[in-house]
């Protein structure tokens, strides 16, 4: 893969010249660099990624005052900037946690971004954000889960989504509210690839499980982008657990749901962990025979008219896809960031850092359903939270705990197809 | 116990047919040629989209969609033929080498971009579902994929051994001046033979379809595979290919279920290694 390395850099050569030439036509933009996977395996993810992006540069630099008191909806342009406009540069990680380092390097030193934002995958997001804190340029990360990236001692890493601590605790609380009703929740089987997303997470769901009393789940791991996962599937046939637990990238995800049914295998309870099961093209490949999956999200249209609803709307017509959780926890990101940027009036990288330090956003400023958004000392939104969501139809997820806030019920046992 | 053992057997005969079969087209290449076909996965892929708009355009399964990919995979083997690999032949091994790999990123690529990075996939029981018997459960598609990569295999051996285009290839392959000299014209023979590696590709790809999902990039997590079985049964042996893909699959099925999945490739790779390491032309290769 040497090769592919080589041309990529030739051609991100290539790009950074032709752009750096058309930058500086252009003053009053305020530049960000956006890295996402726009090839590779996670491509769809990415893709969706840049649209949700793309919608929220939109909202900012256009006026949309049928959005209402939405932050930097209401005018065109930055208000606390005199009405500068938004460019964002994205950048393609390739899937690749290397490719993600060197385009973080040079969306800083060569496009002269004043904050980034990304990179989808927990790994990578790893590479780009250390790259980010050694030149002293904020990053805020909207989607990536996994709990150590708030745990280097960063300071100019900020992320808005709840976090796989965050999830276990609400995974613990719904296995707990539906053993009260009836369900047998005794043993749980952990799907898990072996990124640095799915084993972070299964060892935080592990850990907390065991703090709270719980039996340490069975735990399954397999390697991201299996041609084959038959083995997997047999296995959770032979331990019969009461509720599986699936932490998996789409990929991985479909075939999952493919080889569950060609082995006959419906787990009684099946809980995702968003990813995978929240790509658009996931449930319009395997919907129909994943029917009863639950998965945790943030995300909720809402009633029609109102301010999801039409951001929502405005995404469709960008994606041609139906918003879904990871879209909108990365425009959720992007939202965070330029808010603190119009607040601080500045493109200086150390006042953007100061005002994202003081953001204190109340739930009605926000398009997700966290309690409000503002960071800890490690970068962390303590107010981030999570409801859960299930495929009742096969086609749209529909919300169903906790009881407030529920559009439906929770059904059991899994129907699969 | 012992069923499960027996279905993850099963289930890695099948899945190593399967590999057999998109690796017979590389092997082909390679034998003939020289030539390492960095697209072969890309091949797979573009088989896989045809019989993808197959299904969506007229609502048919692998029945009319496999034999389009063969048709449409063969037409651009011959096409890339002579448009790229018969030039860059006589360039440097590097050329070679980066001119296929400029071919696979210029195919996915095309293909990202006008069927998006979505993941497709066709309906599950488009091959008539599952057999249930014993205990066991086979999937009819994969069924279906195992018994062409079977059949297809031993078509291409046939070929090559039995008849005379497959005695003009091999001449070709042997010594192309020689063989001009007899009269057998290397260009056409070797167009032949990417036509036919093409679409023995393409056809894996519309069968592979039927159970997998459909991404442009899938040809990067399948074409990794088709390399190792390559050279594990041998550079340019069609059935080398053959028994190669069906040990793999079985190592991989038996590992994973036994050891862990996450361990399925490490007990591959160093087995594939410290084979290659006694037997370095592969299974069945010359030497």
């Amino acid at each position: 893969m040497r090769f592919k390395g080589m041309l990529g850099l030739l051609s991100a050569a290539a790009m950074s010249v032709a752009l750096a030439g058309g930058a500086l036509a252009q003053d009053k933009t305020v530049k960000i660099g956006a890295i996402f996977p726009l090839s590779g395996n996670a491509a769809s993810a990415g893709v969706h990624a840049k649209a949700a992006i793309e919608v929220a540069i939109d909202i900012i630099n256009n006026a949309h005052p049928e959005l209402g008191n939405f932050p930097l909806a209401k005018n065109a342009g930055l208000a606390g900037l005199g009405g500068a406009k938004v460019e964002v540069v994205f950048a393609d990680n390739q899937g690749s946690p290397a490719t993600g380092q060197n385009q973080a390097l040079r969306l800083i030193t060569e496009e002269k971004v004043v904050a980034l934002t990304g990179a989808y995958q927990s790994g990578i997001t790893l590479t780009a954000s250390a790259i980010a804190e050694k030149y002293g340029i904020p990053f805020v990360n909207g989607e990536s889960v996994a709990s150590n990236l708030t745990e280097r001692g960063f300071k100019w890493f900020f992320r808005t989504t709840p976090i796989a601590t965050d999830f276990a605790k609400v995974y613990y609380e719904f296995l707990t509210d539906m053993k009260a009703a009836g369900a047998k929740t005794d043993t749980v089987a952990l799907v898990h690839d072996n990124t640095e997303y799915g084993s972070s997470v299964a060892n935080v769901i592990t850990t907390v499980f065991k703090e709270k009393g719980m039996a340490a789940p069975i735990d399954v791991a397999y390697p991201a982008n299996s041609t084959d996962i038959q083995s997997q599937v047999l296995t959770l046939k032979e331990k019969k657990p009461d509720v599986v637990l699936m932490v998996t990238y789409t990929s991985d995800a479909i075939l999952f749901a493919k080889t569950m049914q060609a082995q006959d295998y419906k787990p009684p309870m099946l809980l995702a962990d968003d990813a995978g099961y929240s790509d658009p093209s996931f449930l319009k490949a395997v919907g129909k025979i994943s029917q009863g999956a639950f998965n945790r999200s943030s995300w909720s249209v809402g009633a029609a008219g109102s301010t999801t609803a039409i951001i929502a709307d405005l995404y469709k017509k960008k994606s041609g896809d139906e918003m879904d959780d990871t879209a909108a926890r990365e425009m959720q990101g992007f939202f965070v960031l330029m808010e603190a940027i119009d607040r601080a009036g500045s493109t200086e990288p150390a006042k953007i850092q100061a005002a994202l330090k003081a953001t204190d956003l109340k739930p009605n400023q926000l398009m997700m359903g966290y309690r409000g958004v503002k960071f800890d000392d490690k970068g962390q939104n303590v107010l981030a939270s999570g409801i859960i969501i299930q495929l009742q139809d096969g086609e749209n997820y529909v919300a169903v705990w906790p009881k407030d806030g529920a559009e439906k019920t929770p059904v059991l046992p899994y129907k699969g197809w | 116990m012992s069923f499960v053992l027996v279905q993850v057997i099963v289930g890695g005969l099948l899945l190593g047919a399967v590999y057999a079969l998109f690796s017979s087209g590389l092997t082909l290449v390679w034998g003939m040629m020289n030539i390492v076909n960095f697209a072969h996965g890309d091949f797979v892929m573009l088989g896989m989209y045809v019989a993808y708009v197959v299904f969506t355009l007229f609502g048919v399964g692998p029945l009319a969609g496999a034999p389009l990919a063969t048709l449409v995979l063969a037409t651009l083997g011959i096409v890339v033929y002579f448009g790229l690999i018969r030039d860059i032949m006589k360039g440097p091994m590097l050329a070679q080498i980066l001119g296929t790999f400029g071919l696979a990123l210029l195919l996915r690529y095309s293909v990202f971009w006008w069927f998006g990075a979505n993941f497709l996939s066709l309906p599950q029981n488009i091959v008539g579902g599952t057999f249930a018997f014993w205990g066991l459960r086979i999937e009819a598609s994969r069924l279906l994929a195992g018994v062409v990569a079977l059949l297809v295999t031993l078509g291409l051996h046939l070929l090559l051994t039995r008849t005379s285009l497959g005695s003009k290839m091999l001449a070709v392959a042997e010594d192309a001046t020689a063989a001009q000299l007899m009269g057998i014209r290397p260009d056409t023979m070797q167009a032949v033979a990417w036509a036919i590696a093409a679409g023995a590709t393409g056809l894996a790809g519309a069968l592979i379809a039927t159970f997998f999902y459909i991404v442009p990039t899938v040809g990067e997590t399948l074409g990794i595979v088709a390399f190792v079985t390559v050279s594990l049964g041998g550079f340019g042996s069609v059935p080398g290919a053959l028994v190669a893909g069906l040990l793999i699959g079985v190592i991989e099925s038996l590992s994973g279920y036994l050891i862990g999945a996450v361990y399925k490739d490490i007990v591959v790779y160093a087995l594939f290694l410290s084979f290659l390491w006694f037997r370095p032309q592969g299974l069945m290769g010359k030497t």
